[in-house]
């Protein structure tokens, strides 16, 4: 074999094996990603149907009830233009509250409640999700928004930006 | 005033790095000699600069200072003087201060520890880096000033995170800094050959063990974050394939691929053109990583509070490094390469196959973490990519990494005959085939198909580095006198072989503890009752109740659970839920019983109810220590291979170029 035939075997192989590699993670990735949606794009039936998403808002004051098991949570997600209540079973990230930012990942259910099997932690209290800084950007632009108590500072900056 | 010392300190190290950048590269390629020798003081004035700045900003935090903006937003007068301390890096601006700290230690390390290196090549890696330190001092004093005033200087600082406070992220965030701007040397290097249009075996001699160096710091930073994210989020997971760790991981994959190369390129010649790329990649990787976590333009647990001008000024930054490394690439590569021949099977072949494997893996991860950005780009929906999707494709190519790694070593370099291979290995081979059958046994794997495939890949692994091992040991005076030729063996040059074996078997332990962590851990979300108790994968949890504990800075709720196996009591956890009086931020500290074959894991949720009731979460994860294990017996590997008597760079050139391995017959060098 000359050295020649050698480089053009293994470029080949190179080549077929990037292809392999990138059909397969493109069709992978279809089955695997998680869109964001606002309340207000939720109640609007913009979202799906039958697939995993993501909700994203601000916790509605005093929305938090707890079901009869313990484990059950029920709160109201707002962008200020709708709200979608979610409910999740387990033990909710240390940084919930409240009036505060939060990521929901989970599925519609035919009566309307978002039931997450997901709900975003945080390391940093006052760091505001990027696209729940933008949904209440995004309402604010309607007149709708208004800030809802010092837990929300860092996301009123953005707001106000 | 010390803040203000700190700070023209900082200006001051501005300039020399100026100076640095532009003189020493200057005299090299005219052959001024005062100019190049200027490189070594330049850097140890450098280091002492940003030494005092960083002292400064220490002192501000241990006085607790809070006139000083950033002293007041990540310390507490409260706060335990030793994470008062390790405060200085908890944010935004000293993290960055300890990352220019770090460039320039390695800065000083080079110009102290090279006598050996040509004064050419000295002053330009010198430069290179003055370069990488100008951009970022610039960074710093434009958009990050960690000695910015705050008027009217408030009574009490907001307190550094909670989560933050633990001895695990006090030195994580160091290590994996030390990796990061590690890189910048293989990188400095990199550029510095490509400038001198000269790449040969001395110059990946002499850049192999600082890029093995970073490489090293870059496995442990690595490994405590998967291991502090385990035991102080309470989440019970060790990756979670979030853009942040994406970032540490990414320089971590080109880097052990670099790694590689290097040793391709030192031994046989081959491959230089390549390994620049490489170098050049796990440097731009890094500056990647860090954009992606100070700019917040991805969702991640880690993001710090961003300011859209820091995210433009490290993606100009990072064009300007990428951008400009490559185009000198382009412009000298063709001129340095040129390499050594190699059959199809030879070591050669199989170290290529190891690096495109490891850069493919790269790719993936670059574009699962990406993928959001590029969705919103174009207008296609706002996305986030799920953990599963990392988890097939790193499935997908792991087995084949395993399998390669097993034969590498095997492999002679340039030529090799199938049969003697299949000599060497075949016991290996076959062992390994019963270990797939015998744990494939419904009774071994309870029906995951991973659990037989993993445990005999780890068996391949270690086999087939037992059989090298052992046919070096033949080749060196026989098996009758192992021990002997074993300890000259660790004596001479062949440190850098045992230190691959080491880090290969770390390897092997690695896939053992992920294979039976992913399928045999489990996990419950409970409501316990005091009194009331749970039974878990063989284990009973017993919850007695919990109670309040004051701490230094923080009141907690502390339960209290007996865990019995059996009969037995084995242990007794106190798992706690924390509000931070400072920031009245709760937090939750998992309490642990650790084991080498099991973890038992409780961690609080909150109170329900007026009955001292808790929603708790209850693990059991086997094996999960073999994970960590593996990663430092990698780094373990790594400070083998460093020691390596032909990487003294110290000593007096006296030391001549590798002769044990030169000749390329050995099948048993690194």
């Amino acid at each position: 074999m000359k050295a020649r035939h050698k480089r053009m075997i293994l470029v080949g192989v190179a080549i077929l094996g990037v292809g392999a590699a990138a059909s397969m993670a493109l069709s992978a990735l279809k089955s695997n990603i998680a869109y964001f949606f606002s309340p207000s794009q939720v109640l609007a039936g913009e979202s799906p149907k039958d697939a995993v998403f993501r909700v994203g808002g601000l916790v509605v004051d005093h929305s938090l009830k707890r079901q009869e098991d313990g484990l059950t949570v029920r709160f109201n997600v707002t962008d200020n233009a709708g709200t979608v209540p979610v409910s999740y079973t387990g033990i909710l990230p240390d940084l919930f509250g409240e009036g505060q930012g939060v990521v929901a990942k989970g599925r519609i259910g035919g009566d309307g409640v978002f039931y997450a099997d997901e709900v975003l932690a945080k390391h940093d209290e006052s760091y505001m999700p990027p696209e729940v800084a933008d949904t209440l950007k995004t309402a604010q632009a309607e007149n709708l928004v208004e800030s809802t108590g010092k837990s929300l500072a860092p996301a009123a900056q953005t707001v106000a930006q | 005033m010390v803040p203000e010392l700190g700070h023209l300190a900082l200006i001051l190290a501005l300039l020399i790095a100026l100076v640095q950048a532009v003189f020493p590269l200057a005299g090299s390629l005219s052959g001024n000699r005062p100019w190049m020798a200027m490189a070594r003081p330049l850097a140890y004035g450098q280091l002492t600069m940003i030494a005092i700045a960083f002292a400064a900003l220490t002192q501000a935090f241990l006085t607790s200072d809070f006139s000083v903006l950033y002293v007041a937003e990540n310390s507490n007068s409260l706060l335990p003087t030793i994470y008062k301390f390790s405060a200085v890096w908890g944010g935004h601006e000293g993290s960055l201060l300890l990352w220019v700290l770090f460039m320039a230690c390695w800065g000083a390390a080079v110009a102290a520890l090279s006598r050996n290196l040509p004064l050419t090549v000295m002053s330009r890696v010198i430069s290179v880096q003055g370069m990488i330190t100008v951009g970022f001092l610039l960074f710093m004093l434009l958009t990050s000033n960690p000695f910015e005033r705050l008027f009217p200087v408030p009574q009490e600082g907001r307190d550094l995170n909670p989560l933050l406070q633990d001895p695990g992220l006090a030195i994580h965030p160091p290590m994996l800094y030390m990796g990061y701007v590690g890189f910048s040397v293989a990188f400095a290097f990199a550029l510095a050959a490509l400038i001198g249009g000269r790449l040969d075996a001395a110059w990946a001699r002499w850049s192999r063990p600082w890029t093995t160096v970073a490489w090293i710091f870059l496995t442990i930073g690595i490994m405590l974050g998967s291991w502090w994210s385990y035991y102080e989020l309470g989440w019970g997971g060790w990756w979670f394939w979030d853009p942040v760790e994406n970032a540490s991981l990414m320089p971590w994959l080109v880097g052990t691929a670099l790694i590689h190369s290097l040793a391709v390129t030192e031994k046989r010649g081959a491959f230089k053109s390549w390994t620049v790329l490489l170098a050049i990649c796990a440097f731009s990787l890094s500056l990647l990583g860090t954009f992606l976590v100070r700019s917040g333009v991805l969702t991640s647990v880690h993001a710090f509070a961003t300011d859209p001008a820091r995210g433009m000024f490290i993606l100009l930054f990072l064009c300007v490094v990428v951008g400009g490394s490559l185009a000198l690439y382009a412009w000298r590569a063709p001129e340095v390469s040129e390499g050594g021949r190699f059959d199809l099977l030879s070591r050669e072949t199989s170290l290529l196959a190891n690096n495109l494997l490891f850069v493919a893996f790269t790719v993936l991860v670059l574009f699962g973490t990406l993928a959001p950005l590029i969705y919103e780009a174009f207008d296609w929906g706002k996305i986030s990519v799920g953990f599963p999707w990392f988890n097939k494709m790193f499935l997908a190519l792991a087995p084949f990494m395993a399998i390669l790694l097993g034969v590498g070593p095997a492999v002679r370099w340039k030529h090799d005959e199938p049969m003697r291979l299949l000599r060497t290995l075949w016991w290996a081979l076959a062992l390994s085939i019963l270990v797939l059958v015998v744990s494939y046994l419904p009774a071994f794997s309870s029906g995951h198909l991973w659990v037989p495939v993993g445990l005999a890949l780890a068996a391949w692994l270690v086999l087939a580095h037992v059989a090298v091992v052992l046919e070096r040991l033949k080749n060196k005076g026989g098996l009758a006198r192992m021990g002997p030729a074993l300890l000259a063996d660790l004596r001479g040059g062949g440190r850098s072989f045992y230190g691959m074996v080491i880090a290969h078997l770390g390897v092997a332990v690695f896939v053992v503890g992920v294979t039976m962590v992913s399928n045999f851990q489990h996990e419950e979300d409970v409501r316990l009752s005091p009194n009331a108790s749970y039974e878990l994968a063989g284990y009973r949890f017993e919850f007695l109740g919990a109670e309040a504990v004051p701490g230094p800075n923080y009141m907690a709720q502390r339960g209290h659970f007996k865990v019995y196996r059996g009969d037995r009591q084995i242990a007794n956890l106190f798992p706690e839920k924390r509000a931070y009086l400072g920031g009245g931020m709760p937090m939750t500290e998992a309490a642990i019983d650790p084991g080498l074959f099991r973890d038992v894991y409780v961690s609080m949720g909150e109170a329900v109810g007026d009955k001292g009731d808790w929603a708790v979460r209850l693990y059991y994860k086997p094996f999960v220590r073999w994970i960590w294990l593996g990663a430092i017996l990698m780094a373990l590997g790594g400070v083998v291979t460093v020691s390596d008597p032909r990487y003294r760079m110290a000593r007096a050139p006296a030391r001549r170029p590798a002769t044990s391995s030169a000749g390329g017959t050995s099948a048993a060098t690194a």
